[in-house]
């Protein structure tokens, strides 16, 4: 685990960019940037980052960053790599690059997951880092593969007889291990060192490795800008996103909060007050249910490592 | 040094790419190109290259891990075909607005539905407006010849943009031909490594790809339009060197008996090479005919066409896809134009033929002379579209 005092203090994402004020988006971008060894490229989809860090002529980013489009950022990765290691071998080129994909959920789980299976299954030495806020913030809070059960989006509205969301959130940590890569992780903005740590992690580790980082969006979650850090570190403390690692297959649980209920997590949102209206409290059950019923499905994989 | 070479189109072109040094080499398998691919892998699994070969899970990755690799100064090359261009349209736009010289062969194929896998320029029409610069080889030896010149062409300095080299599907891609083969050494001298005028190496950082509003993104898009006009200009400096090298001369097109023709046809890729044969039979009975062959068909090479077919009474142009509800097909549509900027009066028969690959014989062709001919005599176009050799 890393301490606040070994970071470097040269921010190579500069001040000044476009992203609302709250956004776990815009901690998750500064923190991985904290976690690089060396020469670094990121490439992000198309997404909230890659809009509001580079609208022409200016640019956060202190090192090169790429974005192509919005269901690709794997595959245009695993052109860069390919392309280093090519020009390395014919003596062109002397520097290691390390390259990072910063990409919302929707470039991930929904649009950009046959590119991400392609480069994980080729094995790519790169880092793919998930900033999921659970919905296509970007275009106006649309629910994707990463929406919860019950989130209320502009796509799931809180209907009189639709209460949000139908469908329940896809397992991307799960999916990426199934690739058999070295390394896939979860987290949370909220627990900076261990975020950072597995971002060096994923880095240092030839091949692909794969982060799901949960970003809450103010804007759509709709909470106070001031209390992201909070909602992030209750989703972990609820158990609703448990952080955990998996190392070459090796399960291991890293928070392992003393539990709080899931309601505290979602009431202070408003994409979730719908559901403490009386004929959809049942579905507070339902979610509690899942997540006790995700919590030891993951818990149990780490007790077998 | 020339060594002949038996080769089909497709292992032409993965031959030429070889000898290219290409750096990155990123694709997915589709009839009829995917000759090209196992070529390529061949190549890299015996050692021949040293190719990163990316061997991706669609035509839509391939082009992206083209960009990606295109970005850091490598050349790098792909091909593919029909619904494999198709599913690349979006990162066409992405690699030519990037300035980015990736050069692909695309083996000129059907466009679903029906399903179809033979020959016809249904798909790299559907790309025209892409920003790609398009060729497109008549034969085996072009396909070659114009694989390893157009990485010169992109990678000029002056232009930066994507190139395609077009060969029409199983008719070049699966045809074998005695092809004239440079010595790797020769290509080598040719095509020196490329140096890249922009690369990402984060040490020197720069952003790619940024969102551009009302404010800039105009400015890209005249900058990309002013790039193709520099194409030509890039062109003949690149044909003339390899015309040094091979005595073979290339251009954006070619014109065969055109001197006194009233009667033409004007065409691309294969079909050049019948009408060739038909005009010179016509011609030894007297008729006055002529072809023009387009090898350069983005950038229109406007001017060299007004000039090759200003003198005729009658063209006709030959269109081997459907633009469906258009006044004519793509190609007859430019010459139009192209005529119509001039000044100069015509009469132009749009034959749209082949589609799915069906064939065009030489009788085809001296019945498209014969009315070509009759049109020049009369002046009257009866109808302005016709379609050649179709069940109606």
């Amino acid at each position: 685990m890393v301490r606040l005092s070994e970071l470097p203090t040269e921010d190579l994402l500069a001040p000044g960019h476009r992203l609302c004020a709250g956004c776990g988006a815009a901690m998750i971008a500064k923190m991985t940037l904290k976690a690089v060894r060396g020469p670094t490229v990121v490439v992000s989809s198309t997404g909230c980052i890659e809009v509001a860090t580079t609208i022409y002529p200016y640019t956060s980013w202190r090192t090169s960053w790429v974005h192509v489009a919005f269901e690709n950022a794997a595959a245009v990765a695993a052109g860069i790599e390919s392309a280093y290691k090519a020009l390395t071998k014919k003596g062109s080129w002397d520097k290691r690059v390390d390259v990072i994909a910063l990409c919302g959920d929707g470039g991930t789980f929904d649009i950009g997951i046959q590119a991400l299976s392609g480069a994980l299954e080729r094995g790519h030495d790169f880092l793919y880092i998930c900033y999921d806020n659970e919905a296509y913030m970007n275009t106006g809070i649309q629910r994707s593969g990463a929406t919860p059960h019950g989130a209320s989006t502009t796509t799931s509205p809180a209907g009189t007889k639709v209460p949000g969301k139908p469908e329940w959130k896809k397992d991307l940590a799960g999916i990426c291990a199934a690739h058999g890569i070295d390394y896939v992780a979860t987290a949370s903005p909220a627990y900076w060192n261990d975020y950072i740590t597995k971002v060096r992690k994923g880095i240092e580790v030839n091949g692909p490795a794969v982060i799901h980082v949960l970003s809450p969006c103010p804007l759509g979650w709709r909470h106070d800008p001031s209390e992201s850090v909070k909602m992030a570190r209750l989703a972990v403390q609820t158990r609703y996103f448990p952080v955990y690692e998996i190392e070459k297959g090796k399960y291991r649980l890293n928070i392992n909060p003393k539990p709080l209920p899931v309601d505290e997590f979602l009431k202070p949102q408003g994409r979730f007050r719908h559901l403490f209206r009386p004929e959809f409290m049942k579905e507070v059950e339902e979610i509690q249910g899942w997540v006790d019923e995700n919590w030891n499905r993951i818990t149990k994989l780490c007790e077998t490592g | 040094m020339t060594k002949v070479m038996g080769l089909t189109g497709d292992e032409a072109v993965a031959q030429a790419a070889k000898q290219s040094n290409v750096d990155v080499v990123a694709a997915y398998p589709i009839t009829p190109q995917t000759i090209i691919v196992e070529r390529f892998s061949e190549y890299v699994h015996n050692g021949e290259v040293d190719t990163e070969f990316v061997c991706v899970e669609s035509e839509h990755s391939a082009m992206s891990a083209c960009i990606g690799a295109s970005l850091t100064g490598a050349r790098v090359f792909t091909a593919t075909s029909s619904q494999g261009l198709a599913l690349m349209h979006e990162m066409m736009y992405i690699a030519s607005g990037l300035r980015l010289p990736i050069v692909m062969a695309v083996a000129n194929r059907a466009l679903s539905a029906p399903i179809n896998i033979h020959g016809d320029h249904s798909d790299m029409m559907g790309s025209r407006d892409c920003g790609w610069v398009q060729v497109y080889a008549e034969n085996v030896q072009e396909a070659y010849d114009w694989t390893i010149q157009s990485f010169k062409i992109a990678e000029d300095h002056d232009v930066l943009l994507p190139v395609s080299v077009n060969l029409d599907g199983f008719i070049l891609t699966h045809s074998t031909e005695d092809v004239g083969t440079l010595e790797d050494e020769e290509v080598a001298k040719f095509l020196p490594p490329r140096k890249p005028l922009y690369d990402i190496d984060p040490e020197k950082p720069v952003s790619v790809g940024a969102l551009c509003l009302p404010d800039y993104y105009f400015e890209f898009k005249r900058q990309q339009a002013e790039a193709m006009k520099n194409i030509p200009r890039a062109m003949r400096r690149v044909n003339t060197e390899y015309e040094a090298l091979t005595g073979r001369k290339y251009g954006a097109l070619d014109a065969l008996e055109m001197e006194d023709a009233e009667a033409g046809i004007l065409c691309l890729g294969s079909t050049a090479g019948t009408a060739r044969f038909v005009a010179k039979e016509l011609r030894e009975r007297g008729k006055r005919v002529g072809v023009v062959k387009l090898w350069l068909y983005r950038p229109f090479p406007t001017k060299e066409i007004v000039d090759a077919i200003k003198g005729l009474r009658a063209l006709v142009v030959l269109d081997r896809a459907c633009s469906f509800g258009a006044p004519y097909g793509a190609v007859c549509s430019d010459i139009v134009s192209a005529l119509s900027q001039s000044g100069a009066k015509l009469n132009v028969l749009n034959g749209i033929y082949g589609l799915g690959g069906r064939d065009i014989t030489p009788s085809d062709i001296e019945a498209i002379f014969n009315e070509a001919l009759r049109i020049a005599e009369t002046g009257i176009v009866e109808e302005p579209v016709k379609f050649i050799g179709v069940r109606e």
